[in-house]
């Protein structure tokens, strides 16, 4: 029964995503090939109706959101507020100052910092945005695999720690030559990641747990049980609550000098999300994970082991997240703190909803999310916006992506197809 | 008060799978009881009982260790094989009683046996005190979920609407002049206004209920952050303490032991046992709460009786929203606090694990948020015992015992069937 319960709730999960997807991607399966006469027709709706016009609408949406947020923070547009009607134009012109000043310190913090005496500062925030993208993304990968696979991976943080517990202790405990070093961290972090990834999927496959709520349960075990590791002996170092620093052997080599923190886990995270591309969309194994997705039932009647899936998919997830602990401990930080894992776990779980668990779609999604996050600091100390805005945005954006027919209700966009993708959508 | 839980929740099916499983358990007592019994140290174990305020009062006991752990751990053994034998007698389970004594007994000997011979004292009420404060927003939690759940509605984010409701708790109260009771109304408010959201996503727009609430999870914790910082810290009064005052029952505070931990609180815990009990009552024995399990477990069927399954759904999401926002207001005004960033702390998570544990019912759910507070509150004394465990060990135990709980060791937890599932006509 829980078994049931837990396999078929994913794939509402895949479902949300997929429901629209047939008309925005050119040769879907399903699709009739357009009569030259509607084409252009058929085409522009297609458009208007994609999930590209909904993600689309859906920033803008939390854009505005965001801007009244602004306004209800910003001293000086309260302070019009008390002559409102004697004098609107000042609310006006307070209310435009405050949220160009905000989003414009918010490009600028994330993008081309304009008001930068130098070059190289000029650029930094680019690679800030990046940099913080890296573990965003290796997790997000993780867990977008989960739910390619029907499984609700929410266990990202555990298995970041787990990761970043592992490849720490290797990375300062132990003496190796430059090159092999790293690659042994990373071995380490991915290790640590499958193992704490591997504990939901057995319990899932084994006795029918739901993985919401071991993994759930998991995170906030591995919380305690980073902070009492670094409490023990092996990790202690000259300030309580901090790991020694890794040997330099062990860090990942910055890739544009010493005054960028961009390492490179950048080029690392391009090439996994290739390879999980290739995985999902070209490997046996991929297929099979799919499958699973899909109906596993179905896939059970093929004749594939859907606990021996369920098992590897977790593992996997569990190696990508453990790597986005690596990128944590052997690249920005290059220590273990009590707080390694910030709120990758979590963001990794809308950067992965953003981007339709798809690698190219999770890539930009992890990037868009630095961005905001890189973008966020400056916002708050140049335009005096508390950098949580950028937490609201984003948990904004992931709810109205996942409401397609409220964005369109919003913008008035057409559903996507015609009456019989519409009738398909309100049945999903 | 989860002693009649075997009468609401066991139903022939559940009592088959149990069976085994009880079994295994009864005998796992057992065989601490005697190990604990076989460790006794020498020297005595101080336990005290009163703390001052009650008008009966006990002196401090000092027991030699051997009786302080021994009898009841004993007692907890005799207890806990009698109901094996009883069990495998007469091939039935043994009353769920047998086996809240022989753990609590087992309990008690633990905690004898933890100051066993050591210089600190037990401070048994004010350990239970404190079980119970860090337990009542756990208990506000899980009772949200229960209502919520038990209409098929997944609620993970019992943590954004603690959050919003201690958020709202402690603004509004500070706004009408520290008055803390204006807060209260404010707290569920701020809650429901959580839970609409998760209703207006996961029923109108059939989202997935899984994210939905933990999007909102995310964006609860972000607005009340920012306003936190952006309003909050540069305004004055709107971030005052007001704290509910305590209201003593006559007569029954006076009482050593129970008075003080149940009866010596603010109206927020005594509202508390009325949600408890009648929560229990009304689930289980009315008219609505058997239309509430109707449409979690078989909505088709709730339908065909003209049951409206998504107006249910509905008005029981914004319910339990309401109760978790209340407690949200006792990190705050419940406590004499000011809002602070995540005053929450994953609290919400918690009580996800005890309505799980509890496995939805509300006296279970009782049960597992006051075992998690225990172990709690036992983490944060335990170097007053002079016991040098490392604490943040036991504050893994909740989660541990949940992950096994949910594997299925000790007992079957099946959730409401159609719990996740949208209802579509």
């Amino acid at each position: 029964m829980t078994q049931d319960e837990g396999s078929r709730r994913p794939d509402a999960v895949e479902d949300a995503p997929t429901a629209d997807r047939p008309t925005g991607e050119v040769g879907a399966p399903d699709q009739q090939p357009p009569s030259t006469s509607n084409a252009l027709r058929e085409a522009l709706q297609s458009m208007m109706s994609s999930s590209v016009l909904v993600t689309v609408g859906a920033v803008v949406l939390a854009l505005v959101i965001g801007s009244v947020l602004i306004l209800v923070g910003d001293t000086a547009v309260q302070s019009t507020l008390g002559y409102l009607f004697q004098r609107p134009g000042d609310f006006f012109r307070e209310a435009g100052r405050a949220i160009s000043d905000s989003y414009v310190a918010l490009f600028q913090g994330a993008i081309y910092d304009s008001e930068a005496t130098t070059a190289e500062r000029r650029v930094r925030p680019l690679t800030e945005t990046l940099t913080i993208a890296v573990p965003l993304i290796f997790a997000g990968l993780g867990i977008g695999l989960t739910f390619r696979v029907g499984l609700f991976n929410i266990g990202g943080q555990s298995q970041l720690v787990l990761g970043a517990i592992l490849g720490a202790w290797v990375g300062f405990a132990l003496d190796m030559p430059p090159v092999v070093h790293i690659v042994v961290v990373l071995f380490a972090a991915a290790l640590g990641g499958a193992i704490a990834g591997a504990i939901p999927g057995v319990l899932k496959a084994r006795f029918g747990a739901h993985e919401v709520i071991t993994t759930i349960m998991l995170n906030n075990t591995s919380r305690y049980f980073l902070l009492w590791v670094l409490g023990t002996g092996a990790f202690l170092s000259a300030t309580p609550q901090v790991s020694p620093g890794l040997a330099e052997t062990a860090r990942l080599p910055l890739l544009l000098g010493g005054s960028f923190r961009l390492h490179l886990g950048f080029v690392l995270v391009l090439l996994t999300a290739f390879a999980v591309w290739w995985l999902m969309e070209r490997s046996v194994l991929g297929f099979q994970m799919r499958a699973v997705g899909v109906n596993p039932e179905a896939a059970r009647t093929a004749g594939m082991s859907v606990r021996k899936i369920t098992v590897l998919a977790m593992a996997l997830a569990g190696t990508l997240c453990g790597l986005a602990g690596a990128m944590q401990v052997a690249g920005t930080e290059g220590r273990l703190t009590g707080s390694v894992y910030g709120s990758i776990g979590f963001d990794a779980i809308t950067v992965a909803l953003l981007g339709r668990s798809r690698p190219l779609g999770t890539v930009l999604a992890g990037i868009l999310f630095g961005a905001l996050a890189a973008g966020g600091r400056i916002m708050s100390s140049r335009a005096g916006t508390e950098a949580e805005l950028v937490t609201v945005l984003q948990a904004v954006i992931v709810l109205l992506i996942a409401a397609p027919p409220l964005v369109r209700s919003v913008f008035r966009l057409p559903a996507p197809g015609g009456p019989r993708t519409r009738a398909k959508e309100v049945a999903a | 008060m989860s002693a009649d839980t075997s009468t609401a929740v066991t139903t022939p099916t559940a009592v088959a799978p149990g069976f085994n499983r009880a079994l295994v358990g009864y005998a796992v007592i057992a065989a601490a009881a005697l190990a604990l019994a076989l460790t006794v140290p020498s020297g005595i174990s101080k336990i005290q009982l009163t703390t001052g305020p009650e008008a009966i009062k006990i002196p401090l006991l000092e027991l030699p260790a051997a009786l302080a752990v021994g009898v009841p751990v004993i007692a907890a053994a005799v207890v806990a094989i009698a109901a094996l034998v009883q069990q495998l007698r007469t091939k039935a389970s043994a009353p769920r009683w047998m086996a809240i004594v022989a753990g609590s007994l087992l309990l008690l000997g633990f905690l004898a046996h933890l100051v066993a011979g050591k210089d600190g004292v037990l401070p048994l009420t004010s350990l239970l005190t404190s079980t119970l404060f860090l337990a009542t927003p756990l208990i506000f939690g899980a009772l949200g979920g229960v209502v919520c759940e038990r209409v098929g509605i997944v609620n993970i984010a019992i943590e954004g609407q603690l959050l919003a409701g201690a958020f709202a708790g402690a603004v509004v109260a500070s706004i009408a002049s520290q008055n803390p009771y204006v807060g209260l109304i404010a707290a569920p408010v701020a809650g429901v206004g959580v839970g609409a959201l998760l209703a207006w996503f996961s029923i109108r727009y059939r989202v997935d209920q899984v994210i939905t609430g933990v999007v909102l999870n995310v964006l609860v914790l972000g607005l009340t952050t920012f306003f936190f910082k952006g309003l909050l810290s540069d305004l004055e009064g709107l971030n005052d303490r007001a704290r509910l005052p305590v209201l003593p029952i006559p007569l029954l505070s006076e009482l050593p032991v129970i008075g003080p931990v149940l009866f010596r609180q603010n109206l927020l815990v005594y509202l508390l046992y009325a949600i408890v009990i009648a929560l229990q009552i009304y689930l289980f024995r009315s008219r609505w709460g058997l239309r509430v399990r109707a449409v979690g477990e078989h909505p088709k069927a709730a339908d065909t009786v003209g049951i409206d399954v998504n107006r249910t759904r509905w008005r029981n999401t914004l319910l339990g929203s309401a109760i978790a926002g209340l407690g949200g207001a006792f990190f705050t005004i419940g406590q004499g606090l000011a809002f602070g960033i995540d005053i929450t702390a994953g609290s919400g998570f918690i009580a996800l694990a005890a309505l799980i544990l509890g496995r939805w019912t509300p006296t279970g759910a009782v049960a597992a948020a006051l075992f998690f507070g225990f172990a709690n509150a036992l983490s944060q004394s335990l170097r007053s015992y002079g016991v040098s465990l490392d604490s943040n060990i036991p504050l893994m135990i909740p989660y541990i015992v949940t992950l096994f709980a949910v594997a299925g060791f000790g007992g079957r937890v099946r959730p409401p069937a159609a719990e996740g599932v949208p209802y579509v006509k």
